[in-house]
């Protein structure tokens, strides 16, 4: 079965790959590397066979490729969606369009998001005509502290939306995993102990599984890669004191590479945090005690996080996930808000772009693939009218693998319908263009 | 999240009005009886005009003058280089550069600046799903039958909800509506409140200000409903159990004229108010063809809806709309959460506003209140690049003079205009900027907010001894 999957993986991968062998080179444009550094004047951004070759000043134009004006623009690498579950849903309260969990599965952490993911789904189109190229989509928990394993996937308009499948495994751990173990956080860390050593047990060539498991054999074999570092594991807990259990986790299991998911009252433990090294992909803008785990709730969460030396990134955990990561932009542009704000600890521009860009990717492992203008990455590319970040701004360009995208979608196709809502010699429906 | 999604699954206990033994101390007219009463014949029990009134009284505030400043005045005018001047609550005077100023006010230098209304939000749950969001806090649905207009918001508003203080912080709002949940097709009675901290509700209402009919169309009742094998069940549903309740309400009001000692009806009352011109319907409803429906339906029985809430397909029947001067109140763009969100659009708001009809920004959101001035840039920018343009100091009526129109206080407040409630925030920039917050804002002349000055930064009861009291949020 896992055999199988990977194999299927691997031909998505390939699927994947650009067809065209194209050279793009976008020019004269403010080019916004996405890795921190500030944004450049009149730079250019190369792409070549669905990579970035180059981004910066001083870059030559190849003869023979295919050149876009962006003077007057802004030029970015894509936005990459934190923490999403798009492309799992297409209207959330219509449970057969909702596959973000499975309340009644016999299986947990063996669940894979990968062949869940539809590249048709509304709100794919819709995040692509706003500048976001990549996210990071997890599943969501039905009866464990395990969702599952999550993938990155890419918004292009074609079938193959997968970058990487079981990028992670996802567990809750705070309030959400108390009621998924049984009623308590106590219940909830010895779940997640048992299910450590039951991966063990099974990794163990030739020894017979013990009878008394909990785990489904494939729920088990799921954990190994958990358990040995080679997956990621997404732990959602805002509380500062549960932050602080997650982090303590690493001195009974050394190999797991923990990322922070949440974690509204990080700011209060960032030397902690940023002491174990461990990645935090927050909500922007939380700053109400909405349960008791996030009573010191504060906008200048993730600044403090980021002065403390942590990598932080914007995610949309429990925050309409599944369709709107586009508002990522608006997100990052107020935390650079607050920075002119007393007391309060923003981002600054460069920051708060890169907390939706190379943050997020790196998060995951990826920072090498996607998330920046860096060459080698994936040629995902956004014009922008002006200023990312901005409200007023809006997409001209987009290209995921170094492929044109369609802005294309329902709501834009609703807009042109309705420009005149007094229906003509026929019905609006008569009148599709 | 919203509860406009998440329509809840109310735990209060019904709101059993005990009205006797009020009526002396509520100190309104037609509230006295008489002292000469008999025992024999015990005084005939008048009730006040106005139960749980208004005690709200303007916080003590000086003479301001702001200076040099772009302002939008919340109708569509704009002045360059303008002066505000406040003056014992009230906005004494709004210009250019020579307004004169009385002597001895406190002036801000707001060269750089903006000065805007305060903002308005038609539709809130503050106080009624406050945070911390937990079940014994689930105030907001009186779930337990799709009739319920004799429910009240009022009173289920949790004053020490710490979300007034982030909605006056960082989204400058003055002024809120508050109302029931859509779980009902009669959610009862909404409130207006000033944005001001208290220890009770009614230190917080709005003086003076109608109170409003919350009503609901759509997949909310006939899901809570239907669910529970009771109706509503269908929309057809949800418009027949209107109709036959419109009808009730007819026909109590002429048997209350005919006979004046019909029991009174505290769900009949409601909707009798509204029958008669001193209640605002104010109407959760999506799509297009529902508010044609409801539209007739305020022909058929003859009410008026003040405003339909969330109106994702508003945009389908701006003309209607126009026709009907009810106004629709939006958000810049949610979508998708459920089928009748399905067709929302980015442009919603410009088109309804382009085809002239009263459009507003609302948020229906503990989060989304604080952030009114961005949702109305970004359907600014939409409708733009569509080809409607629409300039900043017009777009700025979505959240002033059009939220209190539809509230009934636009003589009150919702524009910077001489003599009204001086209601102001100074923004520290553009206000549809995203880099733009509140500097300072005001209630009734009195400064209620200075993101300089830490003081001013509200802690609600529920946050003090707690972690964070007293953060920047």
């Amino acid at each position: 079965m896992r055999a199988l999957s990977i194999l299927l993986a691997g031909i998505a991968a390939l699927a994947a790959m650009p067809v065209s062998a194209q050279t793009i080179a976008i020019t004269g444009g403010r080019v916004v590397i996405g890795d921190g550094s500030e944004p450049i004047d009149g730079g250019t951004v190369l792409l070549r066979d669905g990579r970035v070759v180059a981004a910066g000043a001083g870059v030559a134009v190849p003869a023979g490729a295919t050149v876009v004006d962006a003077r007057g623009k802004w030029v970015t690498p894509g936005v990459v969606a934190g923490f999403s579950r798009i492309g799992l849903v297409e209207v959330d309260a219509v449970d057969p369009t909702n596959d973000t969990r499975a309340t009644t599965s016999p299986f947990n952490a063996a669940i894979d998001v990968a062949p869940a993911v539809n590249p048709e789904a509304t709100a794919i189109a819709v995040s692509r005509a706003a500048g976001v190229t990549r996210a990071v989509v997890s599943p969501a928990t039905g009866r464990s502290i395990f969702a599952g394993q999550g993938a990155v996937i890419d918004l292009g308009g074609d079938m193959t939306p997968i970058t990487r499948a079981r990028v992670f495994q996802y567990i809750e751990m705070g309030e959400d995993g108390a009621g998924d173990a049984g009623g308590s956080r106590a219940s909830a860390h010895v779940l997640l102990r048992n299910a450590l050593r039951e991966a063990r047990d099974i990794a163990r060539v030739g020894v017979t599984r013990p009878d008394d498991v909990l785990l489904t054999r494939a729920d088990a074999l799921a954990l190994i890669p958990v358990l040995q570092g080679t997956q990621l594991l997404l732990v959602h807990v805002e509380r500062a004191s549960d932050i602080l259990q997650i982090l303590a986790l690493r001195g009974e299991f050394p190999n797991l590479r923990i990322v922070l998911v949440g974690a509204t009252e990080g700011w209060r433990v960032a030397p902690q945090i940023r002491t174990a090294q461990v990645p935090v992909i927050a909500n922007a803008l939380v700053d109400l005690p909405a349960s008791f785990e996030q009573l010191s709730a504060t906008q200048s969460n993730l600044g403090r996080m980021r002065a403390a030396g942590i990598n932080v990134s914007i995610g949309m955990i429990n925050d309409d996930e599944a369709r709107q990561v586009r508002l990522s932009t608006q997100y990052a542009g107020n935390l650079v808000a607050i920075a002119r704000v007393p007391g309060h600890t923003g981002l600054t521009w460069s920051q708060a772009f890169a907390a939706i860009s190379s943050g997020p990717a790196e998060a995951v492992g990826m920072g090498g693939e996607i998330g920046s203008l860096r060459p080698g990455r994936r040629g995902d590319v956004v014009i922008w009218d002006g200023d990312p970040l901005e409200l007023a701004t809006g997409v001209e360009a987009v290209w995921i693998d170094g492929v044109r995208q369609s802005l294309e979608n329902r709501q834009t196709r609703l807009r042109d319908r309705y420009r005149q809502p007094q229906e003509g010699a026929l019905p609006h429906a008569y009148d599709p263009r | 999240m919203a509860s406009a999604r998440h329509y809840g699954i109310a735990a209060a206990t019904a709101a059993a009005a005990l009205l006797f033994g009020c009526a002396n101390q509520a100190g309104t007219e037609g509230a006295t009886p008489s002292a000469a009463a008999s025992r024999s014949a015990p005084a005939r029990y008048v009730p006040p005009a106005d139960p749980y009134p208004s005690t709200y009284h303007p916080y003590p505030g000086v003479p301001t003058a702001i200076t040099g400043a772009t302002l939008y005045d919340g109708e569509g005018g704009r002045i360059e280089n303008g002066t505000v001047v406040m003056v014992d609550g009230r906005i004494l005077a709004v210009g250019g550069a020579d307004t004169a100023i009385p002597e001895g006010a406190t002036r801000i230098d707001g060269r750089g600046l903006w000065v805007t209304p305060g903002v308005i939000d038609v539709h809130s749950h503050l106080g009624d799903y406050p945070s911390p969001g937990v079940e014994a806090h689930s105030d907001g649905n009186e779930a337990t039958g799709p009739v319920r207009p004799e429910v009240w918001a009022e009173h289920s508003v949790w004053p020490q909800d710490p979300g007034f203080s982030r909605a006056l912080a960082n989204g400058g709002i003055t002024t809120l509506q508050v109302l029931p949940g859509s779980a009902n097709l009669f959610g009862g009675r909404g409130v207006t409140l000033r944005n001001v901290p208290g220890r009770t509700m009614q230190s917080m209402r709005f003086p003076g200000a109608p109170r409003g009919l919350k009503m609901a169309c759509g997949e909310n009742p006939k899901r809570v409903y239907g669910g529970r094998n009771q109706t509503p069940q269908t929309r057809m549903g949800n418009v027949a159990l209107m109709r036959a309740t419109w009808q009730r309400a007819v026909e109590y009001r002429e048997r209350r004229a005919r006979e004046p000692n019909t029991a009174r009806d505290f769900a009949l009352d409601t909707l009798v108010e509204v029958l008669e011109g001193r209640m605002l319907v104010h109407n959760h409803c999506y799509r297009a063809d529902e508010m044609a429906i409801m539209l007739d339906m305020g022909r058929e029985f003859g009410f008026r809806i003040a405003s339909f809430h969330h109106a994702v397909e508003a945009y389908k029947i701006s003309d209607l709309l126009r026709t009907s001067g009810t106004c629709a109140a939006m958000w810049a763009d949610w979508w998708g959460f459920k089928m009748e969100a399905y067709d929302a659009i980015n442009e919603n708001i410009p088109l309804v506003h382009n085809g002239g009809a009263c459009a507003i920004v609302h948020s229906d959101d503990a989060n989304g209140i604080q952030r009114l001035n961005q949702e109305a840039a970004k359907a600014l920018a939409d409708g733009r690049r569509m080809g409607i343009n629409i300039t900043d100091e017009v777009a700025w009526r979505w959240l002033a003079i059009n939220p209190a129109t539809a509230l009934g206080i636009a003589d009150q407040t919702g524009s910077l205009r001489a003599g009204k409630r001086a209601d102001v925030v100074l923004w520290n920039g553009n206000p549809l900027s995203v880099y733009t917050r509140p500097r300072q804002v005001w209630i009734d002349g009195a400064l209620m907010y200075d993101m300089n000055d830490p003081r001013r930064r509200q802690v609600s009861d529920f946050e003090l001894g707690q972690p964070g009291e007293g953060d920047v949020k």
